[in-house]
């Protein structure tokens, strides 16, 4: 889960960490009246998820009311990179005498924490390790053993930040590492992390991505789930609990474990169709989840031919049977579907489809001769 | 010969009480693997289709001498359930949960390495381990792997550990052990440790690798490949033709800032030596002319 700017910033304040203060506005009216309550000089921050958002005009300073009004107006509706901005952040505008760069991860390879400090921040971390890796501090953190803070010290110290900066530092990425940890976060990224000229160590910009997989400990998290950005068919898949992005061919697919969903999309563009979807049912999906999943697929109208690829391990081939009856029950399927099943009890399933088979349904006893079935099917 | 497992491996299922775990330890028991029962804290003395319930995994090696566990229990017990193994002195932990948090994962895989060195994970989120004919433990359909090898099988995706064992055994051709490491962002055992394995088993002549898009794993595996591995490899990186920026289902599954697309594995593969399929039936006839010439 992605969180916009301003949400990072409260994730981060609740960890004691300095922030300025702001308020999200969804209007101009709005962002008028949050600058006029937090008082000019006031930053106006499009609230997007995607980075670039200074170049595409997303990020304005405004000295006085009127500016504010003019930047809102501006910003609010942007298109950034395909995302159209709808909320505006207005902050309290800070005075920097440097830019730093500050982040935790998870580094797969090494598996345990990773993380990184520069004193050249302001700029993409991937330019700095480019250019000059050197600037880049790192650390690596057992989960285990935790971060002390004599390991931040050498850390701040590798990093070469000035003096003035690192008690500053040395505070803030301690608090840093507890919001990671604590709050189960893929990433935590400070970019700029700033020196005020006052000597104050500060978060001028947060990016944070929470693991969906830790909401049950963190039930919280769910407001952010009402923020992602989906587009419709996403959404709809999202609302029924299905893993599935929107691609832009005519060929459904529908297949169980991402693995195989992802090799369904591809063998489907190798024998020259073009995917419209990839969509995981997931592990042990039952009949109710299969007659969603093509619910999902038939509204898509761009959809000409359906694959639905199950090869069953703790999917059962009878649910999948039977999801696929009650599906066809359910709502009219627009499109012709090919079905290939194998794996478990998938004997169980073709026996029950066999009376079901016609022009709308067929069955393949092959990945390959069904995704060259569907194809031909979407392209006739 | 088999890796990390075999037919006298004895199994103890944490979650067998639950509905999924009794359904695949039900079904590995018929398979042949020795299924020596399941825990629950509460239910210990009770049965669940003829298999005992103990009320700890020490309990159940102190009865039974099981030196396997595998876990079905929720995410939110999974980090529990995976030290209760590991203190008890298990060797093999086979995680089916899928959802568990990756720091849940980071954590133990760290504690795991430092303090249980004789222990193995595999997993969270993998179908399991099947040493076709000996033994299966997790949720692999049985009857889609032929026995006796000469190929052994190892894959982030477990579906694709399927299709790919599927696609051997109608080449007639066998696996010796087929694992699936799960496609999460910290696997307990991946793609490196798995090749050790089968370079060391005389058994295993050849080795078919199923990666996909995300992380570097297939990347180090490669280099591993040139550097130690003297058997034929094939391999198939799913998530070819997958857009950029996109998370495709696995958590572990996304390319982003042009890092851990398929084309960069492939690469690194083929300058390895290995020969690369673009789909698994490719892939399955890349390694049945492999066989056919061994």
């Amino acid at each position: 889960m992605d969180l916009f700017e301003y949400q990072g910033k409260e994730f981060f304040a609740q960890y004691g960490m300095s922030v300025s203060p702001g308020e999200i506005a969804f209007s101009v009216d709005e962002a008028v009246a949050a600058a006029e309550r937090l008082g000019t000089p006031v930053m106006v921050k499009a609230q997007v998820l995607t980075g670039g958002r200074g170049k595409a005009g997303g990020v304005k300073f405004a000295a006085d009311i009127d500016s504010v009004r003019e930047h809102a107006t501006n910003i609010l509706g942007l298109d950034i990179k395909g995302h159209i901005v709808g909320r505006v952040w207005i902050e309290k505008a800070s005075d920097i005498a440097e830019e730093y760069y500050a982040s935790f991860t998870l580094d797969r390879s090494a598996k345990k924490h990773l993380g990184m400090l520069s004193k050249e921040g302001g700029v993409e971390i991937e330019t700095v390790a480019e250019e000059n890796p050197d600037a880049i501090a790192k650390i690596w953190v057992d989960p285990v053993v935790g971060l002390s803070e004599s390991a931040v010290r050498e850390w701040v110290a590798a990093s070469k930040l000035p003096d003035a900066a690192v008690e500053g530092a040395v505070d803030i990425l301690q608090k840093l590492y507890t919001a990671y940890t604590e709050g189960d976060a893929d990433l935590c990224e400070i970019n700029p992390l700033i020196l005020t000229p006052e000597g104050v160590v500060h978060v001028l910009d947060a990016k944070v991505t929470l693991d969906a997989n830790s909401v049950f400990r963190h039930p919280e998290y769910a407001q952010y789930d009402e923020t992602q950005t989906r587009d419709e068919r996403e959404e709809a898949a999202h609302e029924k609990g299905l893993q599935y992005v929107g691609l832009d061919g005519s060929v459904g697919v529908i297949a169980n474990g991402a693995g195989l969903a992802m090799s369904t999309v591809d063998m489907v563009n190798q024998v020259g169709g073009k995917a419209a979807n990839f969509l995981d049912i997931g592990g042990g999906a039952n009949a109710d989840v299969m007659a969603g999943a093509l619910e999902v697929i038939n509204n898509d109208p761009s959809v000409k031919a359906i694959f639905i690829n199950i090869f069953g391990g703790i999917t059962r081939g009878e649910e999948v049977a039977e999801g696929i009856i009650e599906a066809m029950k359910r709502v009219e399927i627009d499109s012709p579907i090919v079905l290939r099943l194998d794996g478990t009890n998938a004997q169980e399933g073709r026996d029950m489809l066999a009376p079901h088979l016609d022009d709308s349904l067929m069955m393949e006893s092959t990945m390959l001769s069904a995704a060259k079935q569907a194809v031909a099917l979407a392209s006739s | 010969m088999s890796i990390f497992l075999d037919e006298n491996t004895k199994v103890v299922y944490q979650g067998l009480t639950g509905s999924t775990g009794r359904y695949y330890g039900n079904l590995n028991r018929e398979y042949g693997t020795k299924v020596i029962g399941g825990t629950h804290p509460k239910k210990a003395g009770t049965e669940v289709d003829g298999m005992p319930i103990f009320a700890t995994v020490a309990d159940a090696k102190a009865e039974t001498g099981c030196t396997a566990s595998c876990v079905f229990v929720p995410p939110a017990a999974v980090r529990g359930a995976v030290m209760e193994s590991a203190e008890a002195g298990l060797e093999l932990i086979v995680v089916i949960t899928e959802g568990v948090p990756a720091h849940d994962e980071a954590w133990f895989y760290n504690k795991l390495k430092n303090d249980f060195p004789g222990t193995r994970l595999l997993g969270p989120n993998c179908p399991g381990i099947i040493s076709p004919g000996k033994a299966n433990i997790g949720i692999t359909a049985g009857h889609i792997a032929k026995a006796g090898g000469p190929v052994g099988v190892v894959s982030r995706s477990g579906t694709l550990t399927y299709q790919a064992v599927y696609e051997l055994q109608q080449k007639d051709i066998g696996v010796t052990t087929s694992v699936g490491i799960g496609g999460d962002p910290v696997p307990g055992t991946n793609f490196i440790d798995c090749l050790a394995a089968f370079e060391a088993d005389p058994e295993t002549l050849a080795i078919m690798m199923i990666g996909e898009i995300g992380g570097s794993a297939e990347e180090e595996a490669a280099d591993y490949i040139k550097a130690n591995v003297s058997k034929p490899v094939v391999s198939y990186v799913a998530g070819v033709t997958a857009p950029p920026g996109k998370k495709m289902g696995h958590a572990g599954a996304i390319v982003s800032g042009g890092k851990g697309t398929a084309a960069a594995k492939m690469d690194a593969l083929r300058d390895a030596g290995v020969q690369v399929g673009l789909n698994p039936t490719e892939a399955g006839d890349l390694m049945a002319e492999i066989v056919k010439s061994l």
